[in-house]
């Protein structure tokens, strides 16, 4: 297992590791009484070290969801092993599944429809805390203050009932509730899409941020080429539920090689140059 | 010069207010003036509660229930929108107005067929017998970029993708030759090869039938690709209008310059752990009537009477206009 860890990232300790993951889904045709099977994802390999960033990209569709929502132990994979800080997620079931799922953490894309409206700020960011029973009322309070702190919120917003944040503020929300079982790995799936620009350079920068602070993990799910760049170390890179490419940053942007990697690329250096042409200058 | 005369749709002073139920009012529009010429291509640029979905609502009279005009007009082709009658009103969406969502997979009936969807817009609007109306919409699919119509007919929405069940949707605007089409956040759903592909369909068909686009976005790529004019939106406002190389290029309000300066977010060489600059502070709040500039709370050329009062429009050059007290002579 650690000579594994050291050959992708050398001296640092493995987070996540997925093995052959393969997931399919049934799907009733319309009128017929049969079944198409979609194989969403085939055989999925790769590894996340600490403090390390890896963005799966790929077009709509291309599987990169189900990868994200099996790793968040929300799907059961039809063959292969998921394991986060070397357990594996698919033995486990109950409360040694609960005790491991403190250690990985989802941002989904519409923070609004992930939490309970009604709940006060303060109530969403403590919930997982509740979950595992950790503290007494207080206690919790006192830490949900503390992260709504670390994420860029008043403590004067607390009590406010979450439907009542705008966009941004509830995805801040989201993200202090994911930070506070202090987890090892976020899983960000599209977390960035639909937000506005002044908003998302906000939440790209707190996600830096707090990578830098606790050197968290980040499963980074995403379409676009421009943030995946700056926030994340290696890209892999999927296709009809397949990874087709695996690399740096640097060597992905500058060779690509899967007819797919060049087409998004192009599309996100044409918006580029796009801009160029009329004389922004970032 | 009148602009009403020339123009296919005025909006002048129009505002509107959204009363939830049991909440303060939102003031969702606040004295917006845009006129577009006909096949011009105009983008409204902001962020969301800036009130640009409410501008194409209000200008089709598409407002939910709660929702309330306050002063203004909204001139079509030299009709009053807001007098009209819902028959009068039928007659035009759909056939003269047509609209874009952003959702096509919300758009679209999960359980009718690609043909009958559209023919139910060409059934609406235009008289012809049903051989004329299956050759009519076979010829839109193509128009639309599908290369075997007659098998995209009997298809349902959930065999399409995304960007397939997209151009469907754009086929359906453009069945019946409209004057004026409003499409809201049409690609930002789709990944950025797809957006690219919907944006030129979209333009080529604006300058085939000379068709006007009011096109809304937050996405100033998608914006810089499609549109002539852009018109920028804050708080209920347009604070800045203008041909698209002058707002780009030299824009004047302190909020465009901000929002330009955040697009240095799509160049794909900005290295790993850079940060990226932000607009400080949040957006505003709706509820509250402010009497200054709704922007003056982040802004950096913020002055005393920005909190005082709302800043005239300016123009400059031709055509170049902005509310803003750093231009008021």
């Amino acid at each position: 297992m650690t000579s594994k860890a050291s050959a992708t990232s050398p001296a640092k300790q493995l987070v996540l590791r997925v093995n052959g993951l393969t997931k399919a889904y049934r799907r009733r045709r319309l009128g017929w009484r049969s079944h198409e099977v979609i194989v969403a994802a085939r055989n999925v390999v790769f590894e996340i070290g600490a403090g390390e960033t890896l963005a799966l990209v790929g077009r709509s569709g291309s599987g990169k969801s189900t990868v994200a929502r099996c790793v968040a132990g929300l799907e059961k994979p039809d063959a292969g092993q998921i394991s986060v800080s070397g357990a594996m997620i698919g033995e486990l079931g109950g409360c040694d599944l609960r005790a491991l799922r403190a250690n990985f953490q989802m941002i989904f894309q519409d923070p609004g429809t992930s939490m309970n409206p009604r709940f006060t700020a303060a109530e969403v960011v403590a919930e997982p805390l509740v979950i595992q029973r950790i503290g007494d009322r207080s206690t919790r309070r006192a830490r949900s203050l503390e992260l709504m702190q670390e994420v860029g919120l008043a403590p004067s917003f607390a009590d406010r009932k979450a439907a009542e944040f705008s966009g941004g503020q509830q995805q801040r929300l989201a993200i202090a509730r994911a930070l506070a079982l202090k987890p090892k790995l976020l899983v960000l799936d599209e977390a960035l899409s639909g937000l506005d620009l002044s908003t998302e350079a906000q939440i790209v920068n707190l996600l830096l941020d707090l990578q830098a602070a606790h050197s968290f993990a980040y499963l980074f799910i995403s379409h676009d080429l421009a943030l995946v760049a700056r926030l994340a170390d290696r890209i892999a890179f999927m296709a009809h539920g397949e990874i087709v490419e695996e690399g740096s940053i640097p060597s992905i942007l500058e060779q690509p090689e899967h007819p797919e990697v060049r087409v998004l690329l192009a599309s996100a250096r044409t918006a580029q140059s796009t801009l160029a042409a009329l004389g922004f200058a970032p | 010069m009148d602009p009403a005369c020339e123009s296919v749709v005025v909006v002048s002073n129009l505002s509107v207010t959204y009363q939830p139920e049991g909440g303060q009012p939102v003031h969702a529009l606040d004295y917006a003036t845009l006129a577009v010429q006909p096949g011009e291509r105009v983008g409204i640029f902001g962020e969301s509660g800036s009130g640009k979905s409410t501008l194409a609502s209000a200008i089709m009279r598409l407002l939910p229930a709660n929702a309330h005009y306050g002063s203004g007009s909204v001139q079509f082709q030299e009709r009053n929108m807001l007098a009209l009658s819902e028959t009068e009103l039928r007659r035009i969406r759909g056939a003269k107005i047509a609209l874009i969502p952003q959702d096509p997979a919300q758009a679209l009936n999960p359980v009718i067929t690609i043909g009958d969807q559209i023919s139910e817009v060409l059934r609406a609007h235009c008289r012809m017998t049903p051989d004329e109306r299956r050759t009519r919409i076979e010829e839109l699919l193509a128009e639309v970029g599908f290369d075997h119509p007659e098998r995209i007919y009997g298809t349902y929405p959930h065999e399409l993708s995304g960007g397939q069940r997209q151009r469907v949707v754009i086929a359906q605007a453009v069945a019946c030759r409209p004057s004026l089409i409003l499409a809201d956040e049409p690609t930002s759903k789709l990944d950025a090869s797809l957006q690219g592909e919907v944006l030129s369909l979209m333009r080529r068909l604006s300058e085939h039938h000379g068709i006007a686009f009011v096109l809304i976005s937050h996405d100033p790529t998608v914006l810089a690709v499609f549109a002539d004019r852009i018109a920028v939106m804050y708080a209920g406002r347009i604070v800045e209008e203008g041909s698209k190389e002058d707002t780009f290029r030299r824009p004047l309000h302190p909020y465009t310059q901000a929002l330009i300066s955040l697009s240095g977010r799509y160049l794909i060489s900005g290295s790993r752990g850079t940060r990226l600059s932000a607009i400080e502070g949040e957006p505003p709040n709706l509820t509250t009537v402010e009497r200054g500039c709704a922007f003056a709370p982040r802004c950096p050329d913020r002055m005393q009477t920005c909190s005082e009062s709302y800043p005239r429009q300016t123009t400059r050059q031709t055509a170049h206009r902005v509310s803003c007290f750093k231009y008021d002579e």
